[in-house]
């Protein structure tokens, strides 16, 4: 019977000892794959690109002519899928699991919004094109500008701005046309900005020509309202707030602090990077404000994309409307949209934020996202969003210092502090230790105004399963936070890089691929 | 969950909410949920409202081109990790996103001719803003001459910028000439200056001498910024900073991003390494780890808003990220080789169909030399004409009155672009609809 | 020669009417890591208070102020390629710039070392 198994193989489990590990020819660990830089791999004259056979050679003899080609190497279609494929998979994303950045408000993207965006319609359309050829894209536009307008009780929408601090800009830009309109441009310098604020509001308050005054927070973690108010006077042109704040509070005061402000003269803008946690329920045109901008990638749900692009629509009320940015799409008398571009038609405007309509891209996204929606969802988005903070904090706050925890319920954040951590660790260890957890971190050190911050937004995506794993991980990481277990100081260790050496990349910033 | 919280109710979270400011239910007057079927058929019937580009005969260009995008570039960038990923602030687990970035500025900064690049911005009007208000830093002046052949569009961007800022913009006149206006730019220059802003291709597609133009800023202590809003045509031209350009600044949508009626787009810019401070936008970089691996981060971030504040060098916060992954994807398919045969084809259906139009009657091609874009004169307003020509299903080139309304005088002028999408049937529709809607 | 030291952290060493300025070593123990320092052009002039000198760690950007107003000769060229520096040798080769005094009373208002000591031990 010696046929019985010639091969002679048997299912093994293999050793369980330790110390099996050596380290691979490749260097990859199985599905861990290193992948070189494309410079590294590709030859300058590789190319990928099926083109068609040249029917057209023909060439203007005038035309001045480059030498040598670019100097640029070129995968085949295997190879590039390949090479980005490998890459991607050293990403973490919301795709992956919880992903906590505070303010940055990481939620699930619904894969329908990808397909509506690449409908022929609107991609496949040139932003010149003459608009009785582009109705649908112009309906689109204006069906998310009613929304957007609708959800915030406010008078019009401008849609041109690229991402969020470029809509801040634009809010900002349409004060200092109407103040210029009032003849009070000069006299009005000063934006009143919080000192929890995120650091673009200061930066595009410069950008637009105004001066900073910074305005207290008071030890519940909100505006300093006395403060403010006696900050007030003939030279203010503004204050930009945050509502809900970068702590994760509701501002109470704010429709106090806008009619102060109107009544001394000035204008309110607020940052509407926490729409999320109110919308549906709020309408901030209700608690006085002049213009927000809101990040469709944060309460309408666009991509990421692993840094853009974003969308920063702008809603203006009555007294900030005229002076919107051009071009924009209105309705006529019968609802049928209508692209102005020419300054002659609207002689307020204050001018133009970029070269065509916003981000098109976004609009079709964020549109399908709220029309899936509809008021009733959008509601239950900010309540799931806030319920799911709200458990986060009251599971944690035992754990960790949560300065504010006293302050009422959070909205979409809560926020700790690094207090009680022991000598020499930081919110930088323990930020690094969710990483071997398998979690994004979440914000950290961030806003200022809290020693050693950690700002954690769950966003109504996450399960309370899920939410209960973070707790998890959460409470093992203060415990060792605040014992002090050396191995978090090294912390991640399962992670595709251990911590990077960004002293030496600052030192000798190393910006682009040379040759060895 | 609500019981650990301690509250009765999720509504009774939002106690801080003033109550006159509380919606006690759904927003009057508005829809409520849909079905995921019911809103892709909305969508799909409003996307139906429109002549795309891949239906019809399409010469469009002033500002954004269209060429054809490889399937595994749409296909790549929606891999949820690149999608989904937020900017990568924590690096061990964003090394993707990194390298993708590191490899893009190394391919623009190629391309450009320069030796950096940042990680992209919005879009080529606002990172020609940028590089005039780098310009302003490095040589603290704050007086910019515009070239007439800067898409009047980029000029109104950075008009609006300069208004508030203060700085003192100099827009020259675009004119409807066989020549674009080096003369004019050169002839403004003078020791006020910060910076020239030099459109290539201009707007009219002409191809201004940068060179001479770079000399002249030099000579008087200012820097000149090239613009170029069809990378594609690098292909075939020298790179600005070949040329001697100090800040190439670009709108990269040709390459990878596709039309999408004007957004997301790409802002691309590079510099040389001696103003890499001075630049604005975020910048990626290679260093090691703490096992001494290769690794790359975020850096120099000193210069950005959420550090600098009031101080920083822009409030940008964004990238263009997926859309610079776009553009990296579609030039590593491509490689020097590829840009250079899509430019060659580009630039030969333009000038087929340059030839095809000025042998109708009435139709003067204004150029003397073009790359994929070319202006002609009319004998008829060129708005009614692309309108006569869109009813006939061609989408004839932008009319420049939609640029400069204010110029009755530009009025008879047409832009006419083409690519290596253009057939030749396509040129043949145009100029017999042309020739048609003329007689 | 004196040396005098400011509340933000700036130490001046005097010389008749040319001087030398730093950050204090316990500015750049605050700081971390330094990796640039932007240094003011040799020609400029500026009075005591102004922001002239920003130095980056990587996580932050702190500015210098004139200890007092001049015009500057000098400035320590090493940082260039050396920020470093600052961490190694805060107080002598880490030097940032130099300059010719415009008024030397304003000296008088400056902290010396033993008030500067216990004005860092207040912090």
């Amino acid at each position: 019977m010696n046929d019985l198994n010639p091969s002679g193989w048997r299912p093994s489990t293999g050793s369980s000892e330790p110390g099996a590990w050596r380290p691979t020819v490749t260097g990859h660990r199985a599905l861990e794959q290193d992948e070189p830089l494309l410079f590294e791999i590709g030859s300058l004259d590789g190319c990928g690109v099926d083109f068609d056979e040249d029917d057209g050679a023909e060439m203007l003899d005038a035309l001045p002519r480059r030498t040598t080609p670019v100097a640029l190497p070129g995968l085949s279609e295997p190879e590039a899928v390949r090479h980005y494929t490998r890459l991607s998979r050293q990403n973490y994303a919301i795709d992956l699991g919880l992903f906590p950045l505070g303010s940055c408000t990481m939620k699930h993207n619904p894969r329908l919004n990808e397909k509506v965006a690449r409908m022929p319609g609107f991609a496949s359309v040139h932003p010149l094109q003459p608009q009785q050829t582009v109705e649908g894209a112009l309906e689109v536009i204006a069906q998310l500008a009613d929304w957007l307008v609708a959800l915030t009780g406010m008078a019009s929408v401008a849609m041109t701005p690229k991402a969020g601090a470029h809509g801040e800009l634009c809010g900002l830009l349409a004060i200092r046309a109407a103040l210029e309109a009032r003849g009070e441009a000069d006299a009005r310098r000063v934006i009143l900005v919080p000192e929890s604020a995120h650091g673009t509001n200061p930066a595009t308050a410069a950008f637009a020509g105004f001066t900073v005054a910074p305005i207290p927070a008071n030890p519940d973690g909100r505006i300093d309202l006395a403060a403010l108010l006696e900050r007030l006077g003939d030279d203010v042109a503004g204050v930009m707030i945050t509502n809900p704040n970068t702590c994760g509070l509701f501002e109470r005061d704010m429709k106090t602090i806008a009619d102060a402000v109107h009544a001394a003269g000035g204008y309110v803008y607020c940052d509407g990077a926490n729409f999320n946690a109110v919308v549906g329920r709020v309408r901030p045109g209700d608690l006085g404000v002049d213009a927000m901008h809101i990040n469709l990638h944060k309460t309408f749900s666009t991509p990421h994309g692993g840094g853009g692009p974003g969308a920063g629509p702008v809603v203006l009320s009555q007294a900030l409307a005229p002076f919107a940015p051009l071009p924009m799409v209105v309705r006529d008398e019968a609802g049928k949209p209508r692209l102005i571009e020419d300054p002659a038609e609207r002689t307020d405007a204050f001018g133009r934020m970029c070269a065509f309509h916003g981000q098109m891209g976004m609009f079709t996204r964020a549109l399908a996202y709220i029309l899936t929606h509809g008021a009733d969802g959008l509601r239950q988005v900010s309540g799931d969003a806030v319920l799911n903070a709200n458990y986060l904090l009251a599971s944690l706050k035992d754990v960790l210092d949560a300065p504010f925890a006293e302050s009422g319920a959070c909205m979409h954040e809560a926020l700790f502090s690094d207090a009680g951590f022991a000598e020499g660790f930081s919110t930088l260890d323990l930020a690094k230790g969710l990483i071997d957890e398998g979690f994004h971190p979440m914000t950290v050190y961030f806003p200022l105004v809290v020693h050693g911050a950690m700002l954690v937004e769950p966003t109504e995506t996450e399960s309370k399963a899920a939410l209960d794993q973070f707790i998890a991980a959460m409470r093992d990481l203060a415990r060792r936070a605040k014992d002090g277990d050396p191995a978090l100081k090294a912390a991640p260790v399962h992670a595709p890089r251990r911590r990077l050496d960004e002293t030496l990349a600052a030192r000798k910033p190393r910006l682009v691929w040379k040759e060895a | 969950m609500l019981g650990t919280i301690g509250a009765a109710s999720v509504d009774a979270l939002f106690t801080d909410v003033p109550t006159d400011a509380l919606q006690s239910g759904p927003i009057p007057g508005l829809p409520f949920h849909a079905s995921e079927r019911a809103v892709e058929r909305h969508m799909a019937a409003l996307s139906a409202r429109a002549l795309t580009a891949d239906q019809v005969p399409f010469f469009l260009g002033a500002g954004a081109y269209r060429h054809h995008v490889p399937a595994s570039v749409d296909h790549l960038i929606q891999r949820g990790e690149f999608l989904t990923a937020y900017t990568p602030y924590q690096p061990e687990i964003a090394q993707g996103t990194l390298q993708v970035l590191f490899e893009f500025q190394t391919q623009v900064a190629r391309l450009f001719g320069c030796e950096v690049a940042n990680a992209s911005l919005y879009d080529g009007s606002t990172a020609c803003w940028e590089g005039i208000a780098m310009a302003g830093r490095i040589t603290r002046r704050r007086r910019a001459i515009l070239s007439g052949g800067l898409n009047p569009h980029y000029a109104q961007t950075c008009a609006t910028m300069a208004r508030f800022t203060g700085d003192d913009l100099v827009v020259l006149a675009p004119r409807a000439e066989a020549e674009s206006d080096d003369a004019d730019v050169i002839a403004a220059i003078d020791a006020t200056v910060s910076c020239v802003v030099v459109q290539y291709p201009d707007l009219f597609g002409r191809i201004p001498d940068l060179a001479a133009i770079a000399e002249a800023a030099h000579a008087a202590g200012a820097l000149l910024i090239a613009v170029v809003t069809e990378p594609v045509a690098l292909g075939l031209l020298e790179s600005p900073g070949a040329l001697g350009a100090d800040i190439v600044v670009g709108e990269g949508q040709s390459i990878g991003v596709g039309l999408q009626f004007g957004g997301p787009y790409l802002g691309l810019f590079a510099t040389r390494e001696k103003f890499v401070r001075q630049m604005p936008g975020r910048l990626c970089g290679e260093t090691v780890d703490a096992e001494g691996r290769r690794g790359f981060v975020l850096t120099l971030s000193t210069r950005e808003q959420h550090i600098r504040r009031e101080k920083a060098t822009s409030n940008i916060c964004t990238n263009s990220g997926l859309c610079a992954l776009a553009f990296s994807i579609h030039m590593t398919l491509l490689g020097g080789v590829g840009l250079g045969r899509m430019a060659q084809a580009s630039h030969a259906r333009a000038v087929t169909t340059a030839r095809r139009l000025s042998a109708i009657p009435g139709v003067e091609v204004i150029n003397r030399v073009w790359f994929n874009e070319f202006a002609v004169r009319l004998p008829r307003p060129a708005a009614e004409v692309v309108d006569a020509l869109a009813e006939r299903g061609v989408l004839g080139g932008v009319p420049l009155s939609r640029l400069c309304p204010d110029r009755a005088d530009l009025g008879d002028v047409l832009l006419v672009a083409t690519s290596e999408c253009t057939l030749e049937d396509d040129i043949a529709a145009l100029a017999s609809a042309l020739e048609e809607v003329l007689a | 020669m004196p040396r005098y030291f400011t509340r933000d952290h700036e130490w001046i060493e005097v010389d008749g009417p040319k001087a030398r300025v730093g950050i204090t070593d316990y500015a750049q123990s605050q700081l971390g890591d330094i990796t640039y320092v932007d240094l003011p052009a040799v020609g400029a002039t500026m009075a005591r208070g102004d922001s002239v000198a920003v130095i980056d760690s990587v996580k932050a950007a702190s500015d210098v102020y004139a200890p007092a107003g001049g015009t500057v000769t000098a400035v320590n060229a090493a940082l260039e390629e050396a920020p470093e520096l600052v961490n190694a040798s805060a107080e002598a080769d880490g030097w940032l710039w130099e300059l010719d005094l415009a008024d030397p009373v304003e000296l008088d208002e400056l902290l010396d070392a033993a008030a500067y000591t216990d004005f860092i031990a207040g912090l």
